[in-house]
């Protein structure tokens, strides 16, 4: 790509609607929405609001009824279902709220898993080091023999990041990332997107309902009944946080 | 994503639950394991048979003179004097399907060394081709007499085991004398032991001698019991040299005066022998040379078109036919049951499979996620499958092999390996497992990557 445009997102005009029986059930109802590139953004919203249905469309696991998706200035919003596999493949990292890391799998073959899937070839070699060179970043240098079941939950959700990271991906969601940890874990986690975040400069999406984790966002996008209620970007509110995640996270550090 | 990726993917699936994989493939190793043990033991009995009878003689062919009747009185098959060994003669030279051919009298006489004596269940005089015949050729002891003995009406013999152990219990029996009917015969050699035929008879009590020695020496006549009028009318008249001390010269032909050559053109009085035992050149070509031989003897007997046979001709093909048969249903038998094991250890398969994409739901949506695409997943699921199945094809040959190899050690069976049933069973499994791991891999891959991640 010649041009890399400045918003890594760009949502324009998504509507997604449900057929359950006769019924047709819209879920979002024409959200536009620009994200630029190595923002970390917190998408908040109350169950129902159609927030996991935008969530599924951004990571590309689902496709919009209408409107127009561009990430990192590629039109996916018509792509078949393959094709949307290759963006995930080379765009997306995920990490999940229950982790999802292979049971009776070492740590290092865990974040290997998503390079098995990678068009480019690269050695067995090749792959160990860079899994290692991940793993060593979330701090698990001496860890990566472990399967999951003999790693604490915080360890389990560093080993998800590395494997998210594994392909370089310029777009990074956490889904409830923190939903199944302590809140000291919860803290490192969130400090390490942070980190990822500023060193890597790799966007991130956290999907969360919790205001701690809001707190580490640079921006916090509401959704209510399928609409966006806050947070449309502009530059001038880069930093601004909404009163009561300010205060949540100054008392959490 | 590439095969070698797709394998170990598919390994490193089957390595996280070890005893569930075994145990998955349990009935394909069953199944493949019956199949080659049934394939091997059925195959040895096979070759068992086979051995049998070809020790009997391979490929054999009997010739037997035809039937003889005078005034409505039927002497039975075999009492006609039709063959004589010129026809034998003929027989190897025109008859291209026929490998070797032996004419052979029959008797049944005493037999004296030193003060034991024994009467051997066949005497046979033939020329040394019967054992070629027989399938004989290897001696225990000493040589076969040679055709110049044949033709000198020599008074050698070579022996069987049963013969030998009956007359020489702690001696060499090559190169001792032995008496027939006074008459002094050097043992040339012993037979290697046969052991007893099809019907249990006795196949090493045997004395063999040229045939002339028979024909001039011992008996002068057929040895069939049937025509004793015939044999004392015809055939004891023709064949002047019936004394126990003959001349020095033996005449294997009568002698024919000028006048009866003039009223006879065709030699009407000959020397005639009991049957003729020929081999084919092959299984295939029993019943060429079966023709061929009956075609010339027709022709040599000079029968029109309308007469009848003065001969008949058999085979032991429908003994060897009823023999196989029998183990040929049997292993098919067998076979069946082990093929509706596999059949069973193949859905076995499905049936894990199934639950395993169950369970693994989550990681399917997992792999989705990151970037697997259906096709990944079907490959996944399927070689998983693929592999199981070739894995326990592999330990089921080796099983079956294990199975066969121990019967035969433990119970004396004879078995025989079977490339065929090998390769079979490898791509039986291999079928198995894609037909079976087909359904829960297509499962697999149609699922909904965000349905698939929230699945508990």
């Amino acid at each position: 790509m010649d041009v890399t445009p400045s918003n890594l997102i760009e949502l324009h005009d998504i509507h997604k609607t449900y057929h359950v029986g006769e019924l047709d059930v819209p879920v979002l109802k024409g959200i536009t929405l620009n994200v630029p590139r190595g923002q970390m953004v917190a998408l908040m919203g109350a169950s129902g609001s159609g927030k996991s249905t935008l969530m599924n469309i951004l990571g590309c696991l689902d496709h919009a009824t209408s409107g127009r998706y561009m990430l990192d200035g590629e039109d996916v919003s018509q792509l078949s279902v393959n094709q949307r596999a290759m963006v995930r493949n080379k765009k997306i990292g995920f990490v999940f709220q229950s982790f999802n890391l292979l049971a009776r799998t070492s740590a290092l073959e865990n974040v290997m898993m998503p390079l098995s899937y990678t068009a480019q070839h690269m050695s067995r070699a090749e792959q160990t080091e860079r899994a290692t060179e991940l793993l060593e970043r979330v701090g698990l240098a001496d860890r990566l023999d472990h399967a999951p079941s003999k790693l604490s939950g915080g360890q389990q959700q560093r080993v998800a990041i590395a494997r998210a990271l594994v392909n370089n991906p310029p777009l990074l969601f956490a889904d409830e990332p923190t939903g199944n940890l302590d809140s000291r874990t919860s803290e490192e986690v969130l400090q390490m997107f942070q980190k990822i975040n500023e060193e890597q400069k790799i966007t991130i999406i956290l999907v969360t309902h919790d205001p701690e984790v809001t707190a580490h966002a640079k921006r916090v996008i509401h959704i209510k009944d399928g609409i966006i209620e806050t947070g449309v970007y502009d530059s001038q509110h880069e930093g601004a946080m909404p009163p009561i995640a300010r205060r949540v996270g100054q008392g959490a550090t | 994503m590439n095969f070698l990726r797709i394998l170990q993917t598919a390994l490193r699936a089957l390595r996280r639950n070890v005893m569930r994989s075994i145990l998955t493939t349990l009935g394909i190793i069953i199944g493949v394991a019956a199949v080659i043990a049934m394939m091997e033991i059925g195959n040895g009995s096979a070759a068992a048979i086979a051995k049998t009878i070809s020790s009997m003689g391979a490929n054999n062919v009997l010739v037997f003179p035809g039937m003889q009747q005078m005034g409505g009185v039927s002497f039975g098959s075999g009492s006609n004097i039709t063959l004589t060994p010129q026809d034998a003669d003929a027989i190897a030279r025109d008859c291209p399907s026929v490998l070797y051919i032996a004419p052979t009298v029959r008797s049944k006489v005493q037999i004296v060394y030193g003060g034991m004596n024994y009467l051997p269940d066949t005497v046979v005089g033939s020329t040394p081709a019967y054992l070629d015949v027989r399938g004989w050729q290897t001696m225990a002891a000493g040589d076969m007499f040679t055709d110049s003995d044949v033709r000198a009406a020599a008074k050698v013999c070579v022996i069987g085991q049963t013969v030998a152990k009956q007359l020489f219990p702690n001696e060499t029996p090559v190169g001792k004398e032995i008496r027939v009917k006074n008459i002094p015969f050097k043992v040339l050699g012993v037979l290697r032991s046969k052991g007893a035929n099809m019907m249990g008879s006795d196949q090493d009590d045997i004395l063999v001698v040229p045939w002339t020695t028979v024909k001039f020496r011992i008996s002068g006549t057929s040895s069939s019991v049937g025509n004793q009028s015939a044999a004392s009318s015809s055939s004891s008249a023709v064949n002047s040299l019936k004394n126990l001390y003959p001349q020095s010269t033996v005449s294997l032909y009568p002698s024919v005066s000028a006048l009866q050559q003039a009223d006879t053109p065709v030699s009407v009085r000959f020397i005639n022998v009991d049957s003729f035992l020929a081999a084919a050149r092959s299984t295939e070509e029993i019943k060429p040379a079966m023709k061929q031989i009956s075609q010339l003897l027709r022709e040599r007997h000079r029968l029109g078109p309308e007469e009848p046979d003065d001969f008949t001709i058999r085979d032991l093909t429908e003994f060897t036919n009823a023999l196989s048969d029998t183990t040929t249903k049997m292993t098919n038998l067998l076979l069946t049951v082990a093929a509706i094991s596999l059949v069973v250890g193949g859905v076995g398969i499905m049936n894990i499979m199934l639950v395993s994409v169950t369970e693994r739901t989550r990681e399917i949506g997992l792999r989705m996620a990151v970037g697997a695409r259906t096709g990944d997943i079907l490959w996944q699921f399927l070689v998983e499958a693929i592999v199981l199945c070739l894995l326990g094809g592999a330990t089921g040959i080796a099983l079956g092999r294990g199975t066969s190899m121990l019967v035969a050690y433990t119970l004396g069976w004879p078995t025989q390996i079977s490339v065929i049933a090998i390769v079979a069973a490898i791509v039986v499994s291999a079928s198995v497992g894609i037909i079976f791991g087909f359904y829960p891999a297509w499962k697999a891959s149609n699922l909904d990557p965000i349905d698939a991640l929230r699945y508990e």
